[in-house]
């Protein structure tokens, strides 16, 4: 397993136009920011784990990646070739490569087709000669990877537990074996033991695979546990980029310290005797933020350079770059 | 007098497909002042039971036992005499601020409305006295805040303001459905800050149901683990993640990720959470327990002591004998 | 071979159940079910089949055609012309002396045809059009759907009965004008459901997938439609029949000798002062029984297919 550069994330910036109250047709819309610079380097192998609350714009980020919502600029290199600048069709060919699985496992399944018709039709669309034997076997196998009973394949979605209906998502991501696979929140909506088994079921399709990861989830320690390397976002902005280990062990953006002290932790000792930073106020309105850095109406640290001048991402130590005037 | 004493409640529905049973023999207590927290995934049957002690049951729910309140028998009262106690007494507040609160009624009114209703207050007493409650729940500059709407608020804010207004009759108890389950885990945090500050201003006891064993730790005095409609264990929430004696309980504390732990591999439990049960027999969690005898699928296991200190479980399999 | 240990059954159930496929329960089985326990929707749809069998089967015991002119009774349709099994006027006659059980079965394969074959057209187009617009969305949308307003602002009546007056009466036209209106508002409402449908995430997930517009549109969103395209559809068979009567009724529908419901029911209501009830009630009552099924149907289908039954 090489450790090459798959994927070069290059300024990406998306907006979307809002209405207000009052607009006519001809009016000036007003923006809304959503991703605000977003640039990071994917290897091969490697899990990058998103972070951030809500509005912070992970999803869109997730979905701009492969074209899904158009992005205002910036370049996603893919293997070199940047993925924005494709034609439809052109894309098509390539989301063999990048899939994707959703957050309300359910609901991502088409509830008027069997599961075996769902996980099959990827493999029919980019394969049409494929023969349906072929495809069969194809099926099974993927089906048995993630952990489901073959005999399964006539079922319909709504037979089916949360759990299991998250472990088809991955069947139907899988069955094209692609390079890339982004998780957009993939366990958030499923009961905390079976998280625990799909976390681990990628983990496992990961190494037995070769697979890349994006993983998207609001909930850090889930994060953790599954990423190699982690980001964290904050309306829009990158926040800090850094290790797993090192966020949590030495976090120094005063966001990330607030965040790793909410999260809770399953024991009494800890959570009644640790130090709460709390961060006071609510987020600031997406179409009007702050000047400078977007983080500083909420920030302790806040001083006039901080209104006047957006912080860079830049390396605080060896591979853990943070935006802030004044980190740690 | 004992504070709240919950003795044997069932709740069953009645459904197309067969009576389906969501809790099954739930019997616990508590202490005035004190916070129990109620864990459980989906089909545990905690909010159930909280429904049904308050009588918010669907029409097709039944409920039996004994719910006693200050030595009052509150289940199955009639409306009016359940008018009574709700708000005033006990007060509720769930999940989803948004869907809580009238989208259609400023927050001010719907305050007052409180505050009129059950203590006969005039209109501007009433919103005064709503001001101070939101300044004391932390709503910055509440005396403009209250003349807006609730979808102008944020999600954490929408919910302070469900606090505040459980809170203006002052009620002994307030019961918590997920309160913060909606919420980014920063607003949780404010949140549950919040609650315990409450908790020791005002002395109200709490009854906070959740499915995250994070909060739990943080924020409750004892713990009831639920699984199938059943009780599986309640204790000290100290001594239940030190030593949990349940093999559920031991499951579900190994299977959620720490952030302080570097473990490769969760320890997970195999299979699904059940669905309704239509004829619970035997122990519920059965079916994924590593340590399930004969025995746990024909006769479900009664809630006995396991020690002191109001620590109860309800196992087959004796402690010293667990895998 | 006694088989003691309980752990061991179990294992042999599963691998038994591993060797065959069970089949699913899919949605519409769930949709029928339900539908079979509607009982006013079951007796619909029973009484239903019997009148189309009727207009199938009922030529075979007729004693007239629908045109035959009984000399005898022509003109004392009020003493000779009553419904009697001797005459082989099975419902009697009209004032022509034509037999009416041969031109209600005339007028009840006219009526029906024109009902059902003509929602189907518009369900088609209506559906087709509707889930394209929604789908694509933006600029094409706007324009399909202007076009259909526009479409919607002609007064249907007032052409239909303007060109049928110019162009003489033909079944051909009112046919044609009828489906050709029907259609706008099932796009209408196939639209917004598109609308609806397009942001699940089952959709979003067959686009990460890179499929086409065009499989899309097929596979994943008509599939999810037809439940409600179905209980509108029944709906519309109504609406159409009514319209067509109506034109028959004015005296601009099917030339004669051909009949449909509305032109019996136009001849029996003028002859109601002549003692010859039959000739309104027995195609009028054709005419409401038909209706009355087909929106108990229409109501059980919706009752099915709710999804809070899920």
């Amino acid at each position: 397993m090489n450790h090459e550069t798959i994927m070069q994330v290059e300024n990406l910036k998306v907006h979307f136009d809002v209405s207000s109250e009052g607009d006519m047709p001809w009016t000036k819309r007003k923006k809304l920011q959503a991703v605000n610079g977003v640039s990071f380097e994917l290897k091969s192998g490697e899990t990058l784990g998103i972070v951030g609350e809500s509005g912070c714009g992970k999803s869109t980020l997730a979905r701009a990646i492969i074209s899904m919502v158009p992005a205002e600029t910036g370049r996603v290199l893919w293997f070199g070739k940047d993925l924005l600048a494709l034609q439809k069709t052109e894309m098509r060919k390539h989301r063999k490569e990048i899939q994707m699985i959703f957050q309300d496992p359910l609901a991502s399944l088409n509830p008027r087709m069997t599961i075996g018709e769902i996980i099959a039709e990827p493999l029919k669309t980019h394969y049409p000669k494929t023969s349906k034997a072929d495809i069969k076997l194809r099926v099974e196998d993927v089906m048995n990877k993630v952990g489901l009973l073959e005999n399964l394949i006539n079922r319909y979605p709504h037979e089916f537990s949360g759990g299991q209906c998250q472990r088809i998502g991955i069947a139907r991501a899988l069955i094209l074996k692609p390079k890339l696979i982004i998780c957009d929140e993939p366990v958030s909506a499923l009961d905390v033991s079976i998280q625990a088994q799909v976390i681990n079921l990628l983990m496992d399709l990961q190494k037995e695979m070769d697979l890349t990861l994006i993983f998207i989830a609001h909930d850090l320690s889930i994060v953790k546990h599954i990423s190699t390397k982690i980001m964290v976002l904050y309306m829009g902005n990158m926040v800090v980029l850094a290790k797993s280990e090192d966020i949590y062990n030495h976090p120094r953006h005063p966001y990330t310290q607030a965040l790793i002290s909410a999260v809770t932790i399953p024991d009494p000792k800890i959570e009644k005797n640790k130090d709460l930073i709390l961060i006071e106020g609510d987020l600031p309105s997406p179409i009007n933020p702050p000047s400078g850095c977007v983080f500083r109406t909420r920030c302790k640290k806040a001083q006039d350079i901080c209104s006047q001048e957006k912080p860079e991402l830049k390396e605080a130590v060896s591979s853990h770059e943070v935006a802030c005037h004044f980190h740690d | 007098m004992s504070f709240l004493e919950v003795n044997n409640l069932n709740v069953e529905f009645n459904t197309a497909d067969g009576i389906v049973r969501a809790v099954n023999n739930v019997s616990f207590s508590l202490e005035e002042g004190k916070i129990l927290a109620i864990v459980g995934e989906s089909g545990s049957g905690k909010s159930q039971t909280v429904f049904a002690m308050m009588g918010l049951l669907d029409q097709n729910g039944r409920a039996t036992g004994s719910v006693k309140f200050e030595d009052q028998e509150i289940l199955n009262l009639s409306i009016s005499e359940l008018n009574l106690i709700r708000s005033e007494k006990i007060a509720m507040i769930f999940q989803d601020p948004m869907t809580s609160l009238n989208p259609y009624m400023k927050v001010s009114e719907q305050m007052a409305e409180v505050l009129i209703h059950h203590k006969g207050l005039s209109k501007t007493d009433a919103i005064k006295q709503s001001i101070s409650m939101l300044d004391a729940v932390q709503i910055p500059e509440a005396r403009n805040l209250i003349r807006m709407y609730p979808h102008e608020f944020s999600g954490g804010m929408r919910q302070r303001v469900m606090i505040a207004m459980s809170l203006l009759c002052n009620p002994k108890l307030l019961i918590a459905d997920e309160p913060t389950t909606a919420l980014d885990v920063t607003v949780q945090a404010q949140i549950m800050h919040l609650l315990s500050d409450i908790q020791k201003e005002f002395g109200t006891s709490i009854i906070l149901i959740t499915h995250d064993l994070g909060v739990v730790a943080g924020n409750s005095d004892d713990t009831l683990v639920m699984y199938g409609g059943q009780v599986m264990e309640i204790a000290k929430t100290e001594l239940i993640y030190a030593r949990p004696t349940h093999p559920y309980t031991q499951g579900l504390i190994s299977a959620v990720p720490r952030l302080d732990d570097n473990a490769d591999k969760l320890k997970t439990i195999h299979g699904n959470p059940p669905d309704a049960m239509l004829d619970p027999v035997g122990c519920p969690f059965s079916p994924r327990c590593k340590c399930s005898k004969d025995i746990c699928s024909t006769q479900t296991p009664e809630l006995l002591e396991a020690g002191e200190n109001n620590h109860f479980r309800a196992c087959h399999v004796a402690f010293e004998e667990l895998l | 071979m006694i088989v003691a240990n309980k752990n061991k059954i179990v294992k042999l159930a599963e691998n038994l159940a591993a060797d065959e496929q069970t089949s699913g329960r899919s949605l519409w089985a769930d949709a029928r079910t339900r539908f079979m326990r509607n009982k006013a929707a079951i007796t619909s749809l029973v009484i239903l089949v019997l009148i189309v069998l009727f207009s199938f089967v009922g030529p075979y015991f007729a004693v007239w055609t629908y045109e035959q002119i009984d000399w005898n009774t022509m003109g004392s349709a009020a003493t000779l012309g009553m419904p009697s099994i001797e005459t082989g006027h099975y419902f009697g006659t009209d004032d022509l002396g034509r037999d009416l059980y041969s031109r209600v079965i005339q007028g009840t394969q006219i009526s029906l045809m024109v009902g059902i074959v003509g929602a189907t057209i518009a369900v088609v187009v209506g559906t087709l059009y509707g889930a394209t617009s929604g789908y694509i969305g933006g600029r094409t949308d706007q324009i399909m759907m202007r076009i259909v307003d526009i479409l919607m602002a002609i007064p249907f009546m007032f052409v239909l009965i303007l060109l049928l007056v110019v162009f003489g009466r033909s079944i051909i036209m009112l046919f044609v004008v009828i489906v050709l209106l029907s259609w706008l508002d099932m796009s209408r409402i196939v639209r917004g459901l598109t609308l609806t449908l397009k942001n699940k995430e089952f959709i979003e997930a067959a686009r990460t997938s890179g499929f086409s517009d065009c499989q899309i549109i097929i596979r994943h969103i008509v599939p999810n439609l037809l439940g409600i395209v179905a209980v509108y559809a029944t709906l519309l068979v109504p609406g159409i029949i009514i319209a067509e009567s109506f034109i028959s009724f004015l005296g601009l529908g099917v030339q004669e000798p051909k009949t449909s419901w509305g032109a019996l029911i136009s001849e029996g209501a003028g002859t109601i002062n002549y003692d010859t009830e039959w000739q309104l009630l027995v195609p009028l009552s054709f005419f409401i029984v038909t209706l009355f099924c087909i929106y108990f149907i229409g109501d059980g289908l919706r009752d099915a297919l709710d999804p809070k039954e899920r």
